[in-house]
């Protein structure tokens, strides 16, 4: 994943299922991300609109920017 | 050998007539020692009946989420608490996710909306959308947009839209246990007047849906009356936030017996690979499923997962020596 925005500000959140990220190591979480695109932002836990294309996708959080991969 | 497959080898191998419901159950039904003398005589008959060529498609959401339907299945229903939110593609991203497709050697871009039917602005989209693609991109256009008014059919095949995909999803007596904000009935009117337009008609579904063997024949039975032109099949990737989304996968086994048995039911039909396959069968099923009757795949990235990368995929039909379908021959 190529991140264009990386705030200063912590990842708190699971960015696949928006729970906090130190409740437990989510790894079906990660698993699940490989094939997968982020939902949730992991500064803020929005929701973030997400647009998957043949080659890629962006997700962009109002609040932290955009991000591709 | 199994005497199912004695007699698909002469009905379907040597006279192209597909197995009935009864055939394609026996095949669902084959102990795990005689699937890969099924697989390969579904692969005989697609070699004999299609040709060794595999059809590349890309495709790409235009329009995601929000959608007023309940297909319990799909993460885009805006009726449950599903973490996809509602998005348009613009028509310069539309056009670049074609090129991007034709890039990888692809002859067909399907373009995706999330909605019960058409409206006019969707309409209007596409309209700018597929004329600002042909003006560009060498690719055949596919759309698949829901139930049509037989209008939008006629203003669909104006745009020179090719190909229309309308899923059934899964079989007409299971139908109802997926989704009831419309009905069976009114996707197969939608395919009628697709079919009767000249478009080619696309046409599949999800296996592990929760419906019973029986019901997977059933299915298969349906779709070869129907006669599509191309039969997506897709195995559930059990989608987060929808009632589906507790649902185990298809096993591997079962998703290969249905590929085969799909293919000896619809002997001439390009069978396409598409959702789900990279968590049901991975790399080694994916290999075995297109030795075992399929004969297209959707490559790259799906509406809202992500798929193997195309370079994966036509890396192993280069290792498997099944040439992708060049665009002239499909025009």
């Amino acid at each position: 994943m190529t991140e264009l925005v990386e705030p200063a500000t912590a990842r708190r959140w699971c960015d696949r299922c928006g729970e906090p990220a130190d409740a437990g190591a989510h790894a079906a979480c990660q698993a699940a991300r490989e094939l997968e695109p982020p939902r949730y932002c992991a500064h803020c836990r929005r929701r973030m609109k997400v647009q998957v294309v043949p080659t890629g996708w962006s997700a962009v959080c109002v609040e932290h920017g955009e991000s591709r991969g | 050998m199994p005497e199912i497959l004695d007699q698909a080898r002469t009905r379907v191998l040597e006279n192209g007539v597909g197995l009935d419901e009864a055939g394609v159950l026996a095949v669902l039904n084959l102990p795990d020692e005689h699937l890969p003398a099924a697989l390969q005589l579904a692969h005989e008959v697609r070699m004999r009946w299609c040709g060794p060529e595999v059809e590349v498609e890309g495709i790409v959401s235009l329009k995601t989420g929000g959608c007023p339907e309940d297909c319990h299945f799909c993460s885009q229903s805006g009726l449950f608490t599903s973490p996809v939110r509602s998005v348009w593609l613009d028509i310069p991203a539309l056009v670049e996710a074609a090129k991007q497709t034709a890039a990888t050697g692809a002859t067909e871009f399907c373009i995706v909306a999330a909605v019960r039917g058409p409206d006019a602005r969707l309409m209007k989209q596409m309209r700018e959308g597929v004329a600002a693609i042909k003006a560009e991109v060498d690719i055949q256009v596919a759309a698949s947009l829901g139930m049509l008014t037989q209008e939008q059919v006629d203003e669909l095949v104006e745009m020179g839209v090719h190909r229309y995909n309308h899923n059934l999803e899964t079989c007409r007596s299971y139908f109802p246990n997926v989704v009831t904000t419309h009905s069976w009935e009114e996707r197969w009117e939608t395919l009628t007047m697709v079919r009767e337009s000249g478009m080619e008609v696309c046409c599949g579904g999800i296996l592990g849906l929760g419906e019973s063997v029986e019901q997977r024949a059933e299915f298969a039975a349906q779709l070869a009356e129907l006669d599509p032109h191309e039969v997506p099949l897709n195995f559930l990737n059990p989608r987060p936030g929808t009632p589906l989304g507790d649902r185990p996968v298809v096993e591997g086994k079962d998703a290969l017996r249905a590929i085969a048995a799909f293919r000896l039911a619809m002997p001439r039909t390009i069978l396409r690979y598409a959702g789900g396959r990279e968590l049901t069968l991975g790399d080694l099923g994916t290999r075995d499923g297109l030795l075992g009757g399929i004969n297209a795949v959707i490559v790259g990235n799906y509406l809202t997962t992500l798929g193997r990368s195309a370079t994966d995929d036509l890396k192993l039909l280069d290792e498997l020596k099944m040439p992708v379908k060049a665009l002239s021959a499909t025009l």
